[in-house]
């Protein structure tokens, strides 16, 4: 970590497992399946090649229902984020909510949290690389590290 | 020039409201009792019983805040509705203030309704505060919700902050916005904040969502507002001087989408924006005015820099601008109006005043048109009146005065 031995910078965390419950349908179960696999995936329509986040019935391009799900690096930029210190029932937590651009998805965006950083060491166009935090009844939730050289650990 | 503009055909010949209280205080009414204290009002207000009353356009599916509903059924056999010949609402939310009146006026022109009634009625018992966090995910909410973003204050401090990022917006512009609110509303009788703002407090505040701190955020008030609209003819034979509906309308476009509920907002400029660039365009058409022509402004006010982002999608000033226009005075009331300044939120506005969810905006406008303001902004022919940033439908009205 970045911050020096006795100083009270917070680190980002996510929301703990059991803080987050999703529920999915026919066209979002495939992004959540590929995330329990450690794997971030999006929509990439069948017939004109737009990505859209999150996943839709439709091609807003051009009303396609096909879609192949595309599998991603994992690199994304920060677009714009927030700080926000504690959560109804979790009044220590320090977030880092985001909006992220994927670089090789574009077009679509994720709203996700930077973790495990110090919140003052996040800015627009920080780079980020995905990890996957556990939530509610098995599910993985992708999340992001800030990319090197600030972040010592890779992902798991 | 605003004379005899816009299409006038529907007018607004009353208005009432509760009294406006902290959040908990109407705990012992329900809501129905709210809303009805407040129809009965405006009915008062325009001289008709409500057994008149014949349409009821609602707005935010007829939601009660964001928890509770108000039910037409339980309004017609409680107030003494003979006959409901309309009752629909806006989709959305607090989006469709201003364009609940639009609906109106669609009952009203197609002749399905005479007498309609526009109310909201608000209490508390989910903090709107944290109304993201507080709800079920859904499949799609399940991609923003996860993340802790807790309520709108938390989405629009995204947006808040690329408007800084793109045109070099400082938080003296948000607190400007606070501390000029704040001034509008020390002699308001009804406000539910009459102490000045200073600076110091403002910048010593805690940060709810980075960079939005608490006097970036509107009330958590109670109470219930509720408005009567009918012909003009008919307005001109009740016992308020009719308020024209100049304009009306609501909507948007794909880019904004569902706006700060998604961030899929395809480029820099609608990102950093209240969403209502379409609606401002379709509004000044329909009247056939332009943003000089506007003499007061009430400009739904959730968070401040939402404020800033409206003056500039409603063209007060150019795109990015919204910073230095405020800082520059322009949005302060004075009694006369200065060239290149639009007086904004002289009731004190959902920031000072109360927030009823856009509902209270209309009443001001009404008020500024009779020449009944508090603080009244000295011969006003045309005001604005925004519904809020938000998912689609954003909504905006322009109302004038008779003849």
């Amino acid at each position: 970590m970045t911050s020096t031995p006795g100083s009270d910078a917070k680190i980002a965390a996510a929301l703990p497992a059991e803080a987050v419950k999703i529920s999915v349908d026919p066209s979002t179960e495939p992004f959540w399946r590929a995330a329990r696999e450690r794997r971030l995936v999006a929509p990439r329509c069948a017939d004109c090649g737009t990505f859209r986040l999150p996943p839709t019935p439709f091609c807003w391009r051009c009303q396609s229902a096909a879609v192949d799900w595309t599998e991603l690096s994992g690199r994304a930029i920060v677009y714009t984020y927030t700080v926000v210190d504690g959560y109804p029932g979790l009044p220590e937590i320090t977030l880092v909510p985001a909006v992220v651009d994927l670089p090789d998805a574009p077009g679509a965006r994720l709203v996700t949290n930077v973790v495990g950083v110090d919140p003052a060491d996040v800015s627009i166009g920080t780079e980020l690389t995905v990890d996957f935090h556990p939530i509610s009844d098995g599910w993985l939730l992708p999340v992001f590290r800030v990319a090197a050289p600030l972040a010592k650990e890779q992902p798991a | 020039m605003a004379q005899g503009t816009g299409v006038r055909d529907v007018a607004i010949a009353g208005i009432g409201a509760t009294p406006y209280y902290k959040r908990g205080e109407t705990a012992g009414k329900s809501i129905t009792q709210l809303a009805g204290e407040a129809i009965l009002a405006a009915c008062a207000d325009a001289g008709l019983s409500a057994a008149e009353i014949d349409g009821l356009a609602f707005y935010s599916l007829a939601r009660a805040g964001y928890g509770d509903q108000m039910e037409a059924g339980e309004f017609v056999e409680t107030l003494g509705i003979r006959e409901l010949k309309f009752t629909a609402a806006l989709t959305g939310g607090g989006g469709g203030s201003a364009g609940a009146i639009g609906l109106a006026r669609a009952a009203i022109v197609a002749g399905d309704a005479s007498v309609v009634v526009t109310v909201m009625a608000l209490q508390q018992r989910t903090r709107l505060g944290t109304v993201v966090a507080s709800k079920a995910a859904t499949p799609v909410s399940s991609f923003v919700q996860p993340s802790g973003l807790a309520g709108p204050g938390h989405l629009m401090s995204l947006l808040t902050r690329r408007h800084m990022y793109q045109y070099g917006t400082t938080r003296d512009a948000f607190a400007e916005i606070a501390i000029s609110t704040r001034q509008n509303a020390l002699n308001r009788p009804k406000a539910r904040y009459r102490e000045p703002l200073t600076r110091e407090q403002y910048f010593s505040a805690r940060m709810i969502a980075d960079p939005l701190c608490l006097y970036d955020f509107c009330l958590e008030s109670e109470g219930a507002v509720a408005i009567v609209t009918t012909s003009l003819e008919r307005a001109r034979d009740l016992r308020q001087p009719p308020v024209p509906v100049v304009a009306a309308a609501h909507g948007g476009t794909r880019e904004w989408g569902r706006g700060f509920s998604w961030f899929g907002m395809p480029d820099d400029e609608t990102f950093a924006s209240s969403g209502h660039k379409a609606v401002a365009g379709w509004l000044y058409q329909r009247a056939g005015v332009t943003p000089q022509d506007i003499d007061v402004a009430l400009i739904y006010d959730h968070f401040t820099p939402m404020v800033l982002m409206q003056l500039e999608d409603y063209g007060f000033c150019e795109k990015g601008e919204g910073g230095p226009f405020v800082l520059s005075g322009a949005i302060r009331y004075t009694p006369e109006r200065k060239p290149g300044s639009i007086p904004v939120n002289p009731h004190g506005g959902q920031l000072s005043e109360a927030y009823v969810i856009g509902a209270t905006h209309i009443v001001e406008g009404v008020e500024q048109l009779r020449g009944t303001a508090v603080n009244q902004v000295a011969d006003a022919q045309l005001a604005l009146v925004t519904g809020g940033p938000a998912a689609l439908p954003t909504s905006g009205l322009i109302l004038g005065r008779d003849r």
